[in-house]
């Protein structure tokens, strides 16, 4: 019955969210405090800043996590699957649908006019990112600096954007901490 | 190889990609389009819109669909592993040390350093989709389908799903 338990909770969390893993974590903290009262409220706060300081899909590492405290392995992996396969499979068939069509006149014109609506998708996305980094410790200063310098990296010289952040990741880690700093500290919203 | 290749496309923005799934899109198209070639900007765009009109965590959907679309299932397969399981497994395996430092500065500040690259790589693909565009429609089809869907989305508040529903069907009834 647990396991049944684990594969709903997730199956609902992951069927329900809309735009992506962060925005289904308040759908998961429903289902795992409220519905099946696997942990308090505090315990699931600590999960996910757990899985805040790590990289990766959010939703999965929270699955996996919960499912292996709850029902071990076999949970862990119940609650991954419950949680992404659906929409993964969905995917799947819709675009092999389409694809099938794809000479089809009004099949190519549909895949032309989602373009620029995916344009202003991902512009929007891109200022939420620059208005948090400039409210996050960063501030306008340092935020135009890195947008700058990273531009010039890697749309000018080509470095690739792993090396990047792994220079800057081991930079964040390695640095001293100024008493400032921990004053004003980043409340993540994900 | 190309589960090798999948492997490696999906892992780096997996492990890179601080601050959940959404953030590891642009990396993820900075390794299908422009390393790989396994996609144009039109076709990552056309997933990317598809994988927004489902519900569910976009980076395995979009991982799921790219590893099947070159290798089939077990592709698939190969493409949601590299995705979940190695931030997964570090979680599991340095549950004692990450509770000692989740409230610490130095790992407070990974995701904060990394936001301003994230938000780079974003304005980029935002660049490339409306170039892309232009050159394929023309500049008053883009810039009409650009500033209705931005209406609708961002003052109307219409949902991102219904929107694309909307763009899907005036291409095929207008621009075939």
């Amino acid at each position: 019955m647990k396991q049944l338990d684990i594969s709903i909770a997730f199956f609902r969390s992951g069927i329900l969210g809309y735009g992506g893993g962060p925005s289904s974590i308040p759908l998961v903290h429903k289902e795992v405090v409220d519905t099946f009262k696997w942990m308090d409220s505090d315990e699931f706060g600590d999960v996910l800043a757990l899985a805040n300081a790590l990289p990766g899909p959010i939703n999965t590492k929270m699955a996996g996590y919960i499912g292996y405290r709850v029902g071990g392995v076999v949970g862990m992996l119940n609650a991954i699957l419950s949680s992404i396969l659906p929409s993964i499979i969905l995917l799947i068939v819709l675009l092999t649908t389409l694809n099938a069509y794809k000479d089809q006149p009004w099949v190519a014109g549909m895949t032309k006019a989602v373009v620029p609506v995916v344009g202003v998708m991902l512009g929007t996305l891109t200022w939420d990112f620059i208005k948090k980094s400039t409210k996050s410790t960063l501030g306008w200063k340092w935020t135009i600096v890195f947008v700058v310098a990273s531009v010039i990296l890697m749309e000018l010289l080509n470095v690739h954007p792993a090396i990047i952040i792994l220079g800057l990741l081991i930079g964040a880690l390695v640095k001293k901490d100024k008493k400032k700093e921990e004053g004003k500290k980043e409340r993540s919203s994900a | 190889m190309i589960y090798i290749q999948i492997f490696l496309a999906l892992f780096i923005p997996g492990i890179l990609g601080y601050g959940g799934g959404p953030s590891s899109i642009p990396l993820v198209e900075n390794e299908v389009v422009d390393r790989y070639h396994w996609m144009t900007v039109n076709e990552f765009s056309e997933v990317l819109a598809m994988a927004n009109t489902l519900p569910g965590p976009i980076a395995t959907k979009m991982a799921g669909y790219i590893g099947y679309d070159q290798a089939g299932i077990l592709g698939a397969v190969v493409g949601v592993f590299a995705t979940v399981a190695p931030s997964l497994i570090l979680m599991i395996g340095l549950l004692g040390l990450l509770m000692k430092y989740k409230e610490s500065p130095q790992v407070k500040r990974l995701t904060i350093v990394v936001r301003p690259i994230i938000a780079v790589l974003l304005g980029v693909m935002t660049f490339d989709f409306f170039f892309s565009s232009y050159e394929g429609e023309g500049l008053w089809q883009t810039l009409f389908l650009g500033v209705v869907a931005y209406i609708l989305m961002q003052k109307l508040k219409v949902h991102p799903a219904y929107v694309i529903a909307g763009s899907l069907v005036y291409g095929g009834l207008v621009l075939a």
